[in-house]
């Protein structure tokens, strides 16, 4: 009797043992793929960076990132640009479209989303649809006429066809993100707070915007990084070297000559992509959490 | 007060407004001017399905270009998502530093679309670029990466998977939901992981695949900036996208209406790649609560 149970303990044992050592191997082997497939991906952003203080021969001869010796003259050289404006004039005009279109986004789109989670009203289920719908439309297609649009009301060469259609909810990825987010959110708080006498809006700013403030940092991001990255948007709009955001200067500075500086050109590009990059690691932890959810429909 | 419906209006009126004026006014107006010749000087003039004959039947450009894009959807996407899930399928354990993977491998989906990493791109793959220099010092020739019609859409294609991360997150959180006890009950049966990945997992999370390659395809059909920045279109249109061959026609030749008739093209491909993606789903996506898959 004893016997077997002993041998079965043994048995058990091993067992154990074998799966602690196929877990280990587990482990070792995603680790593995995890840093090999991290290396491949960031590598070119970290040699970038390395590039970015070489010697213009340097760059093209050493596959290493760190510099032999660090050279700030690309730096200096391409932020003064072959143009008449530094890349000061080219940031604060990509500040000028990027503030005023993250508040107005973010108004606009809290407001909507609260009112598809929240309310009952004719013709929400068509209107969600739709919404959902011109997030798979080519945007391409509405560039020709939103062009000719804002062609009639003036606004050609000013920032505002970058501005004002987002005052009016069309960034649909963010309506959908939020009304995700507050779909989650039980009502309670909104129900005790409507009883103890407040309006539609004081719930909206006192209750569902706190709550909301993860999914609104996310969509701050979001439209940062996406209106930094945009070019095809100003290309289009844009026509006075004096307006132009960073995307456009950069692209400039890589147009312009047959021989492309490019010491100078990959400063700019680090520099370009550093606010993008800090932003992200500021919220990261939010906003891809919040990238996540949007994809589960609720 | 929620059922106030007329506070609701209010409340949704900013994109009941945007929507017809930024998104549906501008849909209706490009199909009608896909019907005449506009040169933006003077007034458009109505000339039937002339464009549309010209596109299918005249201009050996729109074909190339309409090879090239179905060329680089067909690769791209499922590139992308499948690397997406094979990553997210790596991190979904219990492992440390599991979000520093994640950020890490997130980074590159939003940094991607930027010029500066088009600059990156066309730096590495030139000719003297960091992928020629590993190639010699492997002792292997180097390529002309963007200079050869054979590879250049490549380095495109290769571009558009780095920036796996955007998928690879939603991935992650469906993951995340498929309880553990079903890899536990099957782990008793004796099914290998590969079995298990692939008679629980993926079955399980069929909506989000679907979601993500469909989203993950329209995206596909829009990409500009990478070959715009990279190649532009070149050599020999090799890298020439209908999104570059519309932006070309519609504001570099001014020719409105045929660029709009190239973008209605555009637009029937992804609405029938989506319909048809929508069909094949009742057969392939099975949404959690039901009991088994719609007939």
């Amino acid at each position: 009797m004893n016997a077997i149970l002993a041998s079965e303990r043994v048995a058990s044992e091993h067992e154990a043992l074998i799966t602690l050592r196929r877990e280990r191997i587990n482990a070792t082997l995603r680790y593995a793929v995890l840093f090999t497939v991290g290396l491949v991906m960031l590598y070119p952003l970290v040699w970038l960076v390395g590039a970015s203080f070489k010697s213009n021969t340097e760059i093209f001869t050493e596959m290493g990132f760190w510099p032999s010796q660090f050279d700030f003259s690309a730096y200096v050289k391409g932020w003064k640009t072959s143009t008449e404006y530094t890349f000061a004039t080219y940031f604060l005009n990509s500040f000028l479209i990027i503030i005023p279109r993250i508040i107005v986004t973010v108004i606009s789109c809290v407001l909507v989303a609260y009112a598809f989670a929240r309310f009952e009203f004719w013709g929400k289920k068509i209107l969600f649809s739709i919404m959902v719908g011109t997030m798979m439309l080519p945007l391409i297609i509405l560039r020709l006429p939103q062009y000719l649009m804002f062609k009639e009301f003036g606004w050609l060469d000013s920032y505002l066809p970058l501005i004002v259609p987002s005052a009016f909810a069309t960034d649909t990825f963010f309506v959908f993100m939020l009304v995700q987010f507050l779909r989650g959110i039980p009502r309670d708080m909104e129900e005790a707070a409507q009883i103890d006498g407040c309006n539609a809006l004081q719930l909206l700013w006192h209750i569902i915007v706190p709550l909301l403030k993860p999914a609104i940092i996310s969509v701050v991001v979001f439209q940062f990084i996406w209106t930094m990255n945009d070019f095809m948007g100003p290309l289009i709009y844009l026509s006075t070297v004096e307006k132009y955001p960073v995307s456009l200067a950069l692209k400039m500075s890589i147009g312009a000559t047959e021989e492309v500086q490019w010491a100078s050109v990959i400063a700019i590009s680090v520099v370009a992509l550093l606010p993008s990059v800090a932003v992200f690691f500021m919220a990261q932890r939010h906003f891809i959490e919040g990238a996540a959810s949007s994809g589960i429909k609720g | 007060m929620y059922e106030n419906k007329r506070l609701g209006l209010l409340f949704v009126l900013p994109f009941l407004l945007g929507v017809l004026g930024f998104k549906l006014f501008p849909f209706v107006m490009s199909f009608a001017l896909s019907f005449t010749q506009y040169d933006i000087i003077n007034p458009p003039v109505a000339i039937g399905l002339e464009n549309y004959n010209e596109l299918f039947n005249k201009d050996p450009l729109f074909r190339k270009s309409l090879g090239v894009t179905l060329l680089f959807v067909l690769f791209s996407v499922p590139l992308r998502v499948g690397f997406a899930l094979f990553i997210a399928h790596v991190l979904n354990f219990k492992l440390r530093g599991i979000n520093f993977f994640r950020s890490a491998f997130y980074l590159p989906s939003i940094l991607g679309g930027s010029i500066a990493v088009a600059v990156l791109w066309r730096f590495i793959f030139s000719q003297n670029g960091l992928v020629n220099i590993v190639l010699i010092k492997l002792g292997m020739d180097p390529i002309s990466w963007l200079a050869d019609e054979h590879f250049a859409l490549w380095t495109i294609v290769l571009l558009f998977t780095w920036q796996f991360g955007s998928a690879m997150v939603i991935f992650l959180a469906a993951l995340q939901n498929v309880p553990q006890s079903l890899y536990e009950a099957a782990e008793i049966d004796g099914a290998s992981k590969w079995q298990q990945f692939w008679r629980i997992t993926v079955p399980l999370i069929t909506p989000v695949i679907f979601f993500n390659l469909i989203m993950q395809t329209v995206h596909g059909f829009q990409e500009f900036n990478g070959p715009y920045a990279i190649t532009e279109g070149g050599p020999l249109h090799s890298t020439y996208l209908l999104s570059l061959y519309i932006y070309d026609q519609t504001f570099k030749y001014f020719n409105l209406g045929y660029g709009a008739a190239l973008s209605w093209v555009m637009f029937a491909l992804v609405a029938t790649l989506s319909g048809l993606s929508f069909w094949s789903s009742r057969y392939w996506v099975f949404y959690s609560g039901e009991k088994e898959p719609q007939r």
